[in-house]
């Protein structure tokens, strides 16, 4: 057992972990934490990969903007409470047990390929900026610019929901 | 930088499947089973964020750097519904003074 080895199953672990307490967790804020604590391991898990620029970008998107939005939307709701309207327990027995078929028929099906080799990194700087910067901008150029219409026409769509109704 | 990947070979692909698939499937259990609007969205965010996991895996596996720029628009677009989706929240939030997924069921009659 290597130490990148011992580090994955490490990171995995807490990342399983983390995201049960996302799940199960009462108070919201507790879940925004938990899933803080997720993105960060998943980060652990890309930096194990050598992809280091989708590591830095997932701290940056997730970890920094997506979930303070998070934050910012359940304190401004107040919705930090514990008493959340909660399933009924069939409802949630129903549910755990879809899930749970889903993920048995998955691990079968992965099961029933060939042992798969280790993964082996090809080749040792893909995954740094100056590479993924020279594929974006000269293989994915055009999605590159229609993600920028997608996020103008986010941000509007996005205030003109959240503004108050004036009658 | 060379002593890095020799030290890399030693997970197999599998585990990086298995682990994204069960953090995937646990954000399908948190949107079946919570009522709370924000909780049902973090858990879609988990499940992104798994196959976020498995494209950059099978890119590095592969060595082909189209899987993590897919990886950085999941990410794009991701963001864009964060916005979008918090909106939305807000709104019914202020039309319902909760945001219980349970009582959004006016389409139905």
């Amino acid at each position: 057992m290597t130490i990148t080895q011992s580090l994955f199953y490490f990171l995995a672990f807490v990342a399983i972990f983390s995201s049960l307490l996302v799940v199960t967790a009462k108070n919201p804020i507790h879940s925004v934490l938990y899933l803080i604590l997720t993105f960060f391991t998943l980060t652990g898990e890309y930096i194990l990969l050598n992809a280091q620029f989708i590591g830095i970008v997932n701290i940056i998107v997730y970890a920094g903007a997506i979930m303070v939005l998070f934050l910012f939307v359940i304190m401004l709701l107040n919705l930090n409470v514990e008493s959340e309207p909660q399933k009924t327990n069939l409802m949630k027995f129903i549910g755990i047990i879809t899930g749970g078929i889903g993920l048995v028929v998955l691990t079968a099906a992965l099961k029933s390929t060939d042992p798969s080799n280790t993964v082996v990194i090809q080749e040792v700087d893909m995954g740094l900026v100056k590479n993924l910067g020279q594929v974006l901008f000269k293989e994915f150029l055009l999605p590159f610019e229609i993600v920028s219409i997608l996020f103008l026409s986010a941000m509007v769509g996005a205030v003109l929901l959240a503004r108050k109704e004036t009658k | 930088m060379e002593n890095i990947t020799n030290a890399i070979t030693l997970v197999p692909l599998n585990h990086y499947i298995l682990l994204s698939s069960i953090i995937f499937f646990i954000g399908i259990i948190g949107v079946l089973t919570r009522r709370n609007a924000i909780i049902v969205f973090m858990s879609i965010e988990l499940m992104l964020n798994a196959v976020n996991l498995l494209l950059t895996a099978f890119s590095a596996y592969r060595g082909d750097a189209a899987g993590q720029v897919f990886v950085f628009f999941i990410m794009a677009v991701a963001a864009a519904e964060v916005a979008v989706g918090l909106a939305i929240i807000v709104m019914i939030y202020r039309n319902n003074n909760s945001i219980d997924i349970d009582l959004l069921n006016k389409l139905k009659n």
